[in-house]
């Protein structure tokens, strides 16, 4: 909308994409419209089990452990790291694309590399943090934590939180796979002899998508 | 397709993201989400005299620096405030059906707890027998059997 297009521009007339962008990546808007309609249903179900309970476990007590620092008391601490791990992996992988935008092939590549380095530090920061809350007794059907007011939990906050960081752990791991994909496809030349660096561009709308889901799973689940 | 093409013709001009703004927008996001953990721990540490009506205020401030968070992401990291603005429209309208899905379900899950602690008076007193607190080292008997499902 901001860019220089005149006001009398007819975009529906024929002859154009109205929308100005590849097929490709307009149909990755929508896929990702419609993930965000899945983890929205799987958010909001988790909303209405809480709401539906008399108390809750409370994340501070729930998640305060840290690796080697072991059950150091410092609430929220490490899930913190795997936010920031995160947003930084989004932001090497909006400079993949701007160096895609340049058809700087070593520039992408050297973005690329940081971005699966993030995604595979997450996903390992994800394995401590499951196993750990496993060996606290902590699984589908199990749950180890009171509720907030001292009175016995249900399963139900272990059972959504493995279901949903699951679900959005998967989607990490797919991204990771997506994003070597391209780094090896970047490395054999395929994008320079395209002549574009769209498909970085796509890989990064899924890479930033995974970014945003967190932003919320973080939200309900460690804050709330 | 020939419009395929105009991806190549992005760089230079206002369509290019620019470094400075990339960078901009990381912090932007990253003092949100400090701002949100100091909250979020001040909360645990303070010993505040209504707690239940400071944690509704707190979920209310969560919420709008989530929905903050997530506008710079998609605005910025996935260009969608750059793009047409039609574009945009068939990308977020849809999106408002979660202000319904949002409101109907939770409502429907604060209405049956209401609900089941009027009729259920068993349910509701169980609900708030108080457990001691377990010393969850090693997963030994933890896999309890609770009554109250």
């Amino acid at each position: 909308m901001a860019q220089a297009v005149p006001a009398e521009q007819k975009w529906w007339s024929g002859g154009k994409s109205p929308f100005n962008v590849e097929y490709g990546k307009l149909m990755m808007w929508y896929f990702l419209m419609s993930d965000a309609f899945t983890f929205g249903a799987f958010l909001i179900s988790y909303g209405t089990i809480r709401f539906s309970s008399n108390s809750w476990p409370d994340p501070n007590e729930v998640f305060k452990s840290f690796p080697v620092i072991g059950e150091m008391s410092i609430p929220l601490a490490f899930v913190s790291l795997m936010t920031f791990i995160l947003i930084m992996s989004s932001v090497t992988m909006v400079l993949a694309v701007t160096a895609g935008h340049q058809n700087d092939r070593k520039g992408v590549m050297k973005w690329m590399f940081f971005t699966i380095i993030g995604g595979i530090a997450f996903l390992s920061c994800q394995a401590w943090e499951w196993s750990h809350l496993h060996h606290q007794g902590a699984w589908w059907g199990s749950n180890p934590f009171n509720n907030i007011d001292g009175s016995a939990a249900s399963t139900n906050f272990s059972n959504f939180f493995f279901t949903i960081t699951g679900f959005h752990g998967f989607h990490v791991f797919s991204g990771v796979v997506i994003n070597i994909i391209m780094l090896i496809m970047t490395y054999l030349g395929v994008f320079d002899r395209r002549g574009h660096y769209a498909m970085i561009e796509k890989a990064g709308l899924y890479w930033h998508f995974v970014d945003l889901v967190w932003v919320f799973v973080f939200t309900c689940f460690y804050l709330f | 397709m020939e419009n395929s093409h105009s991806t190549t013709a992005h760089h230079g001009g206002e369509k290019d993201f620019s470094t400075k703004a990339i960078w901009k927008t990381f912090r932007i996001l990253l003092y949100i989400t400090i701002f949100e953990l100091i909250l979020a721990i001040g909360y645990y540490e303070i010993d505040f005299s209504n707690r239940e009506l400071v944690k509704h205020i707190l979920n209310g401030v969560f919420i709008i620096l989530t929905l903050a968070k997530a506008f710079f992401i998609v605005a910025e990291f996935m260009h969608l405030g750059h793009e047409i603005k039609n574009l945009i429209m068939t990308i977020v309208v849809p999106l408002l059906l979660f202000v319904w899905f949002i409101a109907a379900f939770l409502w429907d899950g604060d209405s049956y707890k209401n609900l089941r602690n009027q009729y259920d008076r068993n349910h509701f007193e169980q609900s708030k027998v108080k457990m001691e607190k377990k010393e969850h080292g090693h997963g030994e008997g933890v896999k309890k059997e609770h009554g109250v499902e």
